[in-house]
């Protein structure tokens, strides 16, 4: 057991050299959010209808489902970098926090494997009506 | 760090007057989590829906959108909260987009003097308020006929 402060454990050691880079990659993803959305509002305007075929053959083409799986990807990368932050600002104790943050983990990973497989065996198998 | 230790605490959210800089920034985290959490989950059901065929897209439509003339009451409440569901979900991507700007604005070392903040503060609220009103226009008059 070390009987010292938090903050004396740490003088003198230097920054961890990491904390760049949960910044940046929020940023990073928020541009790439907006320019995905903006693209996904903007190929969907162009339909002639939303019937469930039209959509399906949308969604199968490589150029729809390329930036489909990007945007889902993006998404989720961001809502993990925002949703830690505010699991870390507002959960304070330790064994919730911990949980909470798994929990975050287990659903945006989840939902991003199960949006990207989606689009993949449409666009990979057809769109079969 | 953090635990229950009794001893005082800093002054927080409810000493102060609240001011368009501290409700942004709620405002920003809220959106965010609104749009996560049933803003996704909507989506994904949305893209498995239209994957799954005809059928389940039938069944999303049914429920998420609209249930025609025979419809349930159960469907007629699903309808109306998705229909609440999606102005808030829009209205958050508006307010978050907005607020987020600000945020790369501020990144870059600009707009911290007290009445530039404040002012694009406001500004963000208001573009916001009006892309949702426009986008809900838009929705009424070419997809409900209203």
């Amino acid at each position: 057991m070390d009987s010292r402060t938090y903050i004396g454990r740490v003088r003198g050691l230097g920054s961890a050299k990491h904390g760049g880079g949960h910044w940046i990659a929020q940023r990073t993803t928020a541009a790439s959010n907006l320019m995905l959305t903006i693209w996904l509002v903007v190929s969907l305007l162009a339909l002639p209808n939303f019937d469930h075929a039209v959509l399906a053959q949308w969604l199968a083409q490589p150029i729809v489902a390329v930036p489909m799986m990007l945007m889902l990807v993006s998404i989720f990368w961001h809502m993990r970098l925002g949703l830690q932050v505010l699991i870390e600002d507002y959960v304070h104790d330790q064994s919730l926090k911990f949980g909470a943050i798994t929990l975050l983990n287990f659903y945006v990973v989840g939902g991003a494997v199960f949006g990207i497989f989606t689009v993949a065996k449409l666009a990979f198998t057809g769109a079969a009506a | 760090m953090g635990q229950e230790t009794g001893r005082p605490l800093s002054p927080h959210l409810q000493v102060y007057r609240w001011s368009p800089q501290m409700a942004i920034s709620i405002f920003h985290r809220a959106t965010g989590f609104i749009m996560a959490t049933a803003g996704m989950m909507t989506l994904l059901w949305w893209l498995s829906a239209i994957g799954g065929g005809a059928e389940s897209y039938a069944t999303f439509q049914k429920y998420a959108v609209t249930a025609g003339k025979d419809a349930t009451a159960f469907q007629i409440s699903s309808n109306w909260f998705f229909r609440l569901l999606v102005a808030a979900v829009t209205y958050s991507f508006f307010q978050h987009l907005f607020s987020g700007l600000r945020h790369l604005v501020l990144d870059m070392g600009a707009g911290y003097e007290l009445k530039t903040n404040r002012t694009w503060a406001v500004a963000a609220f208001i573009a916001a308020f009006f892309a949702t009103a426009l986008v809900a226009l838009i929705v009424a008059s070419r997809f409900l006929g209203v």
